[in-house]
């Protein structure tokens, strides 16, 4: 390629990627400015003196509703709902795609394709459902219930990442150790599970992703004291109040986001083969 | 490969195991998801408002449906924010995964650029596009300071408008997801294919139009799949965006389902939306899925 078109070639890939972090750059600063800086400046102006106070505003008294006592608490009841429900659902994937790659049976298949529907059906057709059955066993709009949700609609995700990892482990490998006289945990325990830390971490980070960045359960199964930080974020947002802080919400924006952020930052090449292997090779 | 010859010592236990282990899962998933999708049916053919009414009471409520205004605003919404979506993000993902695959120095670094957002959910990109469109301070001043003092931008707030804000929110978040499909694609290419076509003298564009991207069939249609999934389930963006307005301009039919079973008290009919969904939804996904299934099991 010519001179001038490499050129040009690498301009649109810049403006690109200003494209891409404008936003971003939008957001921090304006969540370092005052509100009166906000209204005598524009967009992309620089903070003239950088100010946390929307930061600690956002984090600990701004309102969310009747209640103004920001994010914070919205911040830990994720981290609550999270642990739990990644690891849960993180672990039942991996058993799952343990048998159904390494001990198939008669209908291990059939099994296989329903939860690969799962993995595309619209959550709206559950949540009606989910609500009058969570009330009956009592976790409605309760944090138990809120990660109960995650953990069955994760699964088909959970169990494909596997499945489609433990398919590339050859099967002599199983045989031979079962010639040994090693029995399903054996094997599980002593040959697959320390070859899995690449899907591991993938599936990890996938799980975290989705279900730190969830809205509509957050939304639906709970309340007050179990919300998650995305409905703290969006109560914050969009609650009329008079004036809008659009440095207050910017702040919390960021807090709603960074722990996803700082994962993909560390872990990214993890993250980008969870996306392809999330593309469904059958 | 199945395990068709077992061994001699493959005991009872190796034989129930697998099942033991499959069946919480496979149990909760029949339940949880099919068994819902099931009851939810049901609720779709009751009276049901406030709370579950089993009262029989046929296609009413998807007849209330097709007469209400406002789902087919959802609908027409739909169709307007799938296709710029969906077209908007293939575009940009594509175009950027050629420009990127042609040895780029900072690759890693621009891919990382380009694929952020999708660590986001869509509730902070939703608060942050909304900041920067909103009508008073955001771009329409910044326009203003640069000089264009007549430029106005008033489509967060414009019910013929509102829709738009939602698909540049929705292709700023997702388009990366499509250029790092395609960009794994590009690189499973095998190279001496376009060193062939240079040699017979095709030029650079040329090969991409009429051999590389034919060749990215399979990556096209599972990118397509994966966008029309998310087009047809977006629900967040929205939220934290227009909140489905002004009024319900810009509502989607996942906005619609949530106001009417969850705020309105029109449970029925919120079921009759959801399955409206699930029956778009599975008219694209099943076919993806049967032909994906088949064809692995030819391999």
């Amino acid at each position: 390629m010519s001179k001038p078109w490499r050129g040009v070639l690498y301009a649109v890939l810049l403006i690109a990627a200003v494209y891409y972090l404008l936003p971003l750059y939008v957001m921090l600063s304006t969540s370092l400015k005052t509100m009166d800086e906000i209204r005598g400046g524009n967009l992309l102006s620089l903070p003239g003196a950088i100010s946390f106070d929307a930061w600690r505003k956002a984090w600990g008294t701004a309102c969310t509703g009747i209640e103004c006592s920001g994010l914070s608490g919205y911040f830990w009841n994720s981290v609550r709902m999270v642990i739990p429900a990644v690891l849960i659902s993180t672990a039942l994937g991996a058993l799952n795609g343990y048998v159904l790659s390494k001990w198939r049976f008669r209908g291990s298949e059939l099994a296989f394709a329903m939860l690969l529907f799962g993995l595309y059906i619209p959550f709206q057709v559950l949540l009606l459902p989910m609500a009058q059955t969570l009330g009956w066993f009592g976790l409605a709009r309760s944090m138990a219930g809120l990660v109960f949700v995650h953990v069955v609609c994760g699964i088909a995700g959970t169990t494909l990442f596997f499945r489609n990892f433990y398919v590339g482990i050859p099967d002599e490998l199983i045989k031979a150790a079962r010639l040994d006289g090693a029995g399903f945990w054996r094997i599980f325990l002593r040959i697959v599970l320390p070859m899995s830390l690449p899907i591991l971490m993938v599936t990890l980070i996938w799980q975290f992703t989705q279900i730190w960045n969830d809205f509509l359960f957050g939304l639906v199964f709970s309340s007050g004291e179990s919300q998650p930080i995305t409905v703290g974020l969006n109560n914050l947002a969009n609650t009329s109040t008079s004036v809008k802080e659009y440095n207050v919400n910017m702040a919390a924006a960021l807090i709603a986001a960074l722990p996803t952020i700082a994962v993909y930052v560390l872990a990214g090449k993890y993250f980008v083969r969870g996306l392809a292997a999330g593309a469904v090779k059958g | 490969m199945s395990v068709t010859s077992r061994p001699a010592h493959y005991g009872f236990a190796e034989h129930w195991l697998p099942r033991l282990v499959l069946a919480p899962s496979f149990l909760l998933v029949l339940v949880f998801l099919y068994g819902f999708i099931a009851w939810n049916g049901a609720l779709s053919f009751t009276a049901s408002r406030l709370l579950p009414n089993y009262e029989w009471v046929g296609l009413a409520q998807y007849e209330a449906l097709f007469a209400s205004e406002r789902w087919w605003v959802a609908v027409h919404n739909l169709f307007i924010f799938g296709v710029l979506f969906i077209g908007g993000a293939m575009v940009v993902g594509i175009v950027l995964a050629i420009l990127l695959d042609q040895k780029i120095r900072l690759e890693g670094a621009l891919r990382t650029i380009y694929l952020y957002p999708l660590a986001l959910s869509f509730i902070v990109t939703g608060t942050a596009w909304g900041w920067m469109l909103n009508p008073g301070l955001g771009l329409e001043k910044l326009m203003h300071d640069w000089g264009y003092a007549g430029f106005s931008f008033d489509w967060l707030v414009n019910p013929d408008r509102s829709i738009y804000t939602i698909v540049i929110a929705g292709i700023w978040q997702s388009s990366g997801f499509v250029m790092a499909l395609f960009l794994a694609g590009l690189r499973g290419i095998d190279d001496s294919i376009i060193k062939a076509a240079q040699i017979d003298g095709a030029s650079l564009p040329r090969i991409y139009w009429r051999i590389i991207l034919p060749a990215m069939r399979p990556v096209f249609f599972s990118t397509l799949m994966i966008l029309a999934h998310i087009a047809i389930k977006s629900f967040d963006l929205v939220m934290a965006l227009t909140g489905g307005g002004p009024g319900f301009s810009s509502d989607l039919p996942a906005t619609f389902m949530y106001q009417m079973a969850f705020t309105r008290g029109q449970m029925g009919l919120g079921a009759a939306s959801a399955m409206m969904m699930l029956v778009t939804v599975s008219a694209v996904v099943v076919p993806y899925l049967y032909s994906e299934l088949r064809r692995s099991r030819h391999v």
